[in-house]
């Protein structure tokens, strides 16, 4: 519904840098040599690209440079893009108080593989790490205590992921004959719906009801279904 | 300033068996002979139904003696889901989410979120929009550090200050009833500026509050700012320094205790932030007396911006949306014309698309830095939503903070960090 064309800014390093931040994510970059890939920045946000497999190197480089000192952590989370071939984005947020700017760095992380655990720079990373194999399921190497952090003791899956569904698989309730807590496959009242509300002019990727037969040769066995009124 | 003073800052360890070391489990008993005499670490729950815990806590405590050796805190007992329930709902449906995450400072919370929309839509809000958001984030800054100080208070043993603050507290939900009908759970900033305008009698009422509160302030003041046992309790307990702050990413008054003058409503401002008057208060030695006076210091402050906000708004009238794609339209234009009732059906179905694109978008929370990662991918749903809490990362400095105090300094450590489960469990 948003005019979207001119916010949509490809993460392409531009020819030259005139502002501040894209000058320092250039020379980042250049700095780094062929362990990032490149810079970009979108709604005055900093923003690098980079390989997982040294990211150890890179935070370590961040933190300590004098022009950046991205000193202080401010998040580690993942983004599941289950049609990639590296399904995982492994994004880290920094910010330098002493410069008072923000930097975020990206690396592609594929579902095999390990992710080098930043807490020997930042030891903040304990828990942000937990959280992202919790969620995601994406294994740290080097992380001292890789344990589940924010869900049950004993659960199974990684909740976060794209194809984890929102109701999950167990519910628990409290068994009055049992008298204790009782886990439950999730038994639904109703079937599930998803609505998405996404109008059909506008690229719903849905048949409406009744469309579905528009194309097929063969005609209704005259079966009424409700006239749509949509189209 | 480094992590090598370690021995400095925690003085009542200087000599004793901890500092000698030992064997694991028998530190400092090298002298018992018999296996029976042997002593080992005892190891000890605390939580998840404490009344110290602020919420659903557990801890794992290793102690020796009375000496909290190691403290490993287990959380997401109240974690529900928040960020998949996001990507689940629209733009719109994930707002009254953020005031059930910290919900100490619901608006703050809904801040951020509508901040971030509105950063990756481009959408400017209206000046009183912009005014009326400012005066309620201090209105829930005063809210916050009034719970926290004052059943920090309660958690070291006095009981008067949160009866006192409490009393305080309710006047300030009945603003928020008055502004959103909600006395909690406002959903009441949205993307595009407020839900509601003001009348002016309520800003009338929150003068004549802000007017009586500092009162109030110099009572709590007087009860614990000098008390003998609250400084007993707090002086030099849990000492960060700047060094703490880097390496545990730690912000809010818990950064501004170590020195460090970082506030984002200073230094990154958002909404109007920049043409207030105020002060930042800084501490000097990072201990918990510090962060109790901070915090103090900071209600002053924030009723200093409701004045200026309330004389603002007082000046400044006209819409309190900004009319367009990702609001409603007026309620006299849906009743009168099929464009606006058409507007009205998709928005609060369909609701609003977000343009695809990311952003980091963060605020000076009372707790110190919230901010959400938010992934759009053009459609009316969040891609990903990763909320930062404060909390979190305080919480997790817990292990670092208390070790080597004594178990009863614990209660105090959890109350200084100023931790919600809504927030840190998410």
């Amino acid at each position: 519904m948003t005019d979207t064309t001119d916010l949509q800014t490809p993460a392409q390093v531009p020819e030259a840098p005139t502002d501040p931040l894209d000058a320092l994510g250039a020379s980042i970059v250049a700095r780094l040599g062929d362990a990032a890939m490149g810079h970009a920045v979108t709604h005055g946000e900093l923003a690098i690209e980079v390989d997982i497999r040294r990211i150890v190197e890179v935070v370590g480089f961040l933190r300590a440079d004098s022009a950046c000192p991205f000193s202080c952590l401010i998040d580690i989370t993942a983004v599941d893009w289950p049609g990639r071939a590296k399904r995982f984005d492994m994004v880290y947020h920094f910010l330098s108080m002493y410069t008072n700017r923000r930097i975020r760095v990206k690396a592609q992380v594929s579902e095999e593989e390990m992710v080098p655990s930043i807490i020997p720079v930042f030891p903040g990373a304990n828990w942000f790490e937990r959280e992202v194999f919790d969620m995601y399921g994406l294994v740290f190497s080097g992380h001292p205590d890789l344990r589940r952090l924010l869900t049950d003791y004993g659960f199974r899956g990684h909740p976060l992921r794209k194809d984890f569904p929102l109701t999950g698989f167990n519910e628990v309730r409290y068994d009055e004959v049992q008298k204790r807590v009782v886990y439950e496959p999730v038994k639904l009242a109703q079937e599930w719906r998803q609505f998405d509300f996404l109008s059909p002019w506008e690229g719903g990727a849905f048949a409406l009801p009744g469309d579905e037969k528009a194309g097929a040769s063969n005609p209704q066995k005259g079966k009424a279904t409700t006239p749509n009124t949509n189209r | 300033m480094d992590g090598d003073l370690k021995g400095d800052i925690r003085p009542n360890l200087r000599g004793t068996d901890i500092e000698r070391g030992g064997e694991a489990g028998t530190r400092g008993f090298e002298d018992t002979l018999t296996g029976e005499q042997k002593i080992r670490n005892f190891n000890i729950n605390f939580g998840p139904q404490h009344p110290a815990a602020h919420g659903v806590l557990r801890l794992i405590l290793e102690l020796d003696g009375e000496i909290v050796e190691r403290c490993d805190p287990h959380i997401g007992l109240l974690h529900r889901g928040t960020e998949k329930f996001c990507e689940h709902k629209t733009y719109l449906q994930a707002l009254p989410y953020f005031d059930r995450l910290d919900y100490c400072s619901p608006m703050a919370m809904e801040h951020m979120w509508c901040l971030a929309i509105e950063k990756l839509t481009g959408v400017t809000i209206p000046r009183r929009a912009s005014l009326i958001r400012v005066l309620y984030s201090e209105i829930t800054r005063v809210l916050n550090h009034l719970l926290n100080v004052t059943t920090w208070a309660m958690d070291v043993g006095a009981l008067t200050p949160p009866l006192w603050g409490f009393e305080e507290r309710e006047k300030l939900f009945m603003f928020y009833e008055r502004a959103s009908g909600a006395r909690m759970h406002a959903a009441y900033f949205r993307p595009g500026g407020v839900h509601q305008d003001l009348p002016p009698v309520l800003l009338d009422d929150i003068e004549a509050w802000a007017d009586h509160f500092p009162k109030v302030l110099d009572d709590i003041d007087e009860l614990l700012t000098e008390n003998r046992i609250f400084k007993q309790r707090n002086v030099d307990i849990a000492i960060i320094t700047e060094k703490d702050v880097q390496d545990w990413g730690l912000s809010g008054p818990i950064a501004r205790s170590a020195g460090l003058a970082w506030d984002l409503r200073r230094s990154q401002p958002y909404e109007c932030y920049d043409e207030f008057d105020f002060q930042v208060p800084v501490g000097k030695n990072g201990d918990n007396y510090d962060r109790y006076l901070i915090r103090m210091a900071e209600m002053r402050e924030s009723t200093k911006i409701i004045h200026q906000a309330i004389a603002k708004l007082r000046v400044e009238h006209g819409d309190v949306l900004a009319r367009g794609k990702i609001t409603p339209p007026k309620r006299g234009e849906m009743k009168t014309s099929m464009e606006a009732l058409i507007h009205h059906f998709k928005m609060y179905t369909e609701g609003f698309h977000v343009p695809a694109g990311e952003t980091y978008t963060a605020i000076e929370a009372p707790k110190g830095e919230f901010g959400v990662y938010l992934v759009a991918d053009g459609t009316n749903k969040p891609y990903k939503a990763k909320i930062r809490a404060a909390d979190y990362l305080h919480l997790q400095a817990m292990d670092h903070l208390v070790k080597g105090h004594m178990l009863a300094d614990v209660s105090a450590v959890i109350a200084t960090l100023d931790i919600v489960f809504g927030s840190i469990d998410r």
